[in-house]
């Protein structure tokens, strides 16, 4: 015996037919809502055509050797924003934990003479012991993460002017392994960070971490419905801790770009990152209420507001400009996924 | 008499002031449909979570083919071989089909892909997800990689009962399966009941609709003030019977 389900097309089902009745609004908003990357990869090529247009030093080798430095440590922030945010999180503290943890690396090395590797290395410990405070708080006090990482922001951040005493480590007091991530490589005529490198990288297996293994699942599914994920048999607190503690270990990775960016280690630096980390995933298609986006989109979200930035740069128009397009970018951005999360089936 | 697959026995949960459940019995035997049914606040939900796992009882037990079991969480009820379709369908509706079917329980590739890379069987699942909803004739899901939210209520529905019927090996729940679904998709998931019991798989049915429990069930387990008041025959009792004594209306026959 079969079971036949009405279907949208049988009687007494949904009236609306399949893909060619409907209007091309809708087919567009199908198209994004399957393929969430889409909007912010045609925005990213707008804009290049444009200020490519605008300005003949836009396209060059060396500009985009900038933009790429630029975006490296947003980009690698993005990271690890992401993972959280599809959770239906947020992380206020990334930027905290990634100084906290540069300061660390930088000045470990500069006091004790510790080498490179174990510098780094302890470093990336204390980026995912702050992770895992964060993931604690939210799985085991049941707090919002909002305000969890709002408390761990000004915790870290404070934790970072008392151990650094408010002083900058110089990088000629580092060992030469923490400044490697600004170091460049010629690739097809154009000088590139290791940072920039590391930070593509990271998204690739990111995006294959996310795509392809149990705990990718499981992370999309926590932030579409914990409730509904629990009772499927998932240990969705487990799976935040995890989010939340490979948070912490990604800004770790990026304290390392950023040594390598300033060539110094600055207890000031990252002050607004936090913020521009979250802009990257929002322009980039993830949805703040979880459950939807992807890290390729995080990229191509801090490749946005690199190229915005820098574009308009070039072509002269004045900084509170450009921070005033990003700002409108954010609200069309979240205002395409609140019509996109409306689709009908 | 046969030993019953599923039994509680003087289950207890109270919820601060609240008892939902004040030494509720259940039997269910096998390859039968056992419906429950009870008013609003009679407990059947907590009656229900706890057989799943979803709440620890303060009280009572549980046995499993005789054998007393405890469950802590709905992993553990599961790996015991109970699925169950919750009301609220679990299901999540941004990951396709296939992955739903298998969320939880994901497999992995084989070699190094699998044990080094983590890397899932993708397309293992999928032709495992076609194969379950194959079996269960749910002729008109076309791509087990479709998201569910592009699916209607009765296929969501379908995939919910497809996951319990693929990894269940003991006993089915299926907590208010036709409550969000118009007369047709009823139809539909109420064929999928009685397919499940037909592959041997004994269903414990929650529900409100009376002209469905009437329908498929084998015995009708009347839930009252949390306890257990009544168990009926559909073929003997009548539905306004059946109402009088989940009601409190009347008392049940001997």
């Amino acid at each position: 015996m079969s079971t036949t389900l009405s279907t949208s097309h049988s009687p007494g089902g949904n009236p609306v037919g399949g893909d060619t009745r409907r209007s091309p609004l809708a087919r567009l908003q199908h198209l994004l809502h399957s393929q969430a990357t889409i909007g912010p990869a045609v925005v990213l090529l707008v804009a290049v055509v444009v200020f490519a247009v605008l300005s003949p030093r836009f396209l060059t080798p060396g500009n985009i050797s900038l933009i790429l430095q630029q975006v490296a440590v947003i980009g690698t922030l993005a990271v690890g924003q992401t993972i959280v945010i599809l959770t239906a999180g947020i992380d206020l503290s990334c930027g905290a934990i990634m100084v906290l943890t540069s300061i660390v690396m930088a000045k470990v090395a500069a006091d004790t003479g510790l080498p490179g590797l174990p510098a780094l290395l302890l470093g990336f410990l204390v980026g995912t012991l702050c992770g895992l405070l964060n993931g604690l708080l939210v799985t085991r006090l049941k707090l919002p993460p909002f305000i969890v990482t709002l408390g761990t922001l000004n915790v870290f951040f404070a934790l970072n002017l008392w151990y650094s005493e408010s002083a900058t480590i110089r990088g000629t007091d580092m060992p030469s392994l923490l400044l490697w991530t600004g170091q460049t490589i010629n690739v097809f005529g154009t000088r590139v960070t290791y940072g920039s490198i590391m930070m593509v990288v990271l998204v690739a297996a990111m995006a294959f971490a996310l795509k392809n293994t149990a705990w990718g699942r499981h992370v999309y599914a926590t932030g579409d419905d914990a409730e509904a994920s629990r009772l499927s048999g998932i240990r969705t607190a487990r799976v935040l801790l995890s989010v939340y503690a490979t948070a912490g270990a990604v800004y770790a990775l990026s304290a390392w770009v950023l040594i390598g960016r300033i060539a110094s280690a600055s207890p000031q630096a990252g002050q607004l990152d936090n913020l521009d980390s979250i802009t990257a995933v929002v322009i980039g298609g993830t949805s703040l209420f979880g459950g939807r986006g992807a890290i390729i989109g995080s990229l191509i979200g801090a490749l946005i507001v690199g190229v915005f930035r820098n574009g308009l740069a070039l072509a002269g128009v004045d900084v509170l400009w450009q921070t005033l397009a990003v700002g409108v970018l954010i609200i069309v951005a979240v205002s395409l996924d609140q019509w996109i999360r409306k689709v009908k089936p | 008499m046969t030993t019953p697959v599923l039994q509680a026995r003087g289950l207890v949960k109270r919820y601060g002031r609240v008892t939902a459940l004040a030494g509720s019995d259940l039997e269910l035997l096998p390859g039968e449909i056992l419906a429950v049914i009870g008013d609003n606040g009679a407990g059947k939900s907590s009656l229900i979570k706890a057989l799943s796992g979803a709440v620890v009882p303060d009280e009572g037990e549980i046995l499993l083919n005789g054998e007393p079991v405890s469950f802590s969480s709905p992993i553990d009820a599961r790996d015991a071989g109970i699925e169950t379709v919750h009301q609220s369908l679990a299901v999540s509706p941004s990951l396709d089909i296939a992955s739903n079917l298998f969320l939880g329980r994901e497999r992995r590739r084989k070699g190094v892909l699998g044990t080094v890379f983590r890397m899932l069987d993708r397309n293992g699942m999928r032709e495992e997800a076609r194969r379950q909803l194959d079996a269960l004739g749910i002729m008109t899901i076309q791509n087990p990689g479709q998201a569910v939210e592009t699916l209607s209520g009765g296929q969501r529905q379908a995939v919910a009962v497809a996951r319990a019927a693929a990894f269940g090996s003991r006993v089915v729940i299926m907590d208010e399966p036709t409550a969000a679904l118009g007369v047709r998709e009823s139809r539909a998931v109420l064929d999928l009941v009685l397919q499940v019991r037909d592959r041997g798989l004994p269903v414990i049915l929650i529900s409100h609709n009376m002209p469905h429990v009437f329908e498929v069930a084998d015995r009708i387990h009347i839930q009252r003030l949390g306890r257990r008041k009544a168990v009926v025959d559909p073929k003997t009792v009548s539905m306004s019977d059946a109402v009088a004594i989940m009601t409190g209306a009347m008392e049940p026959p001997d």
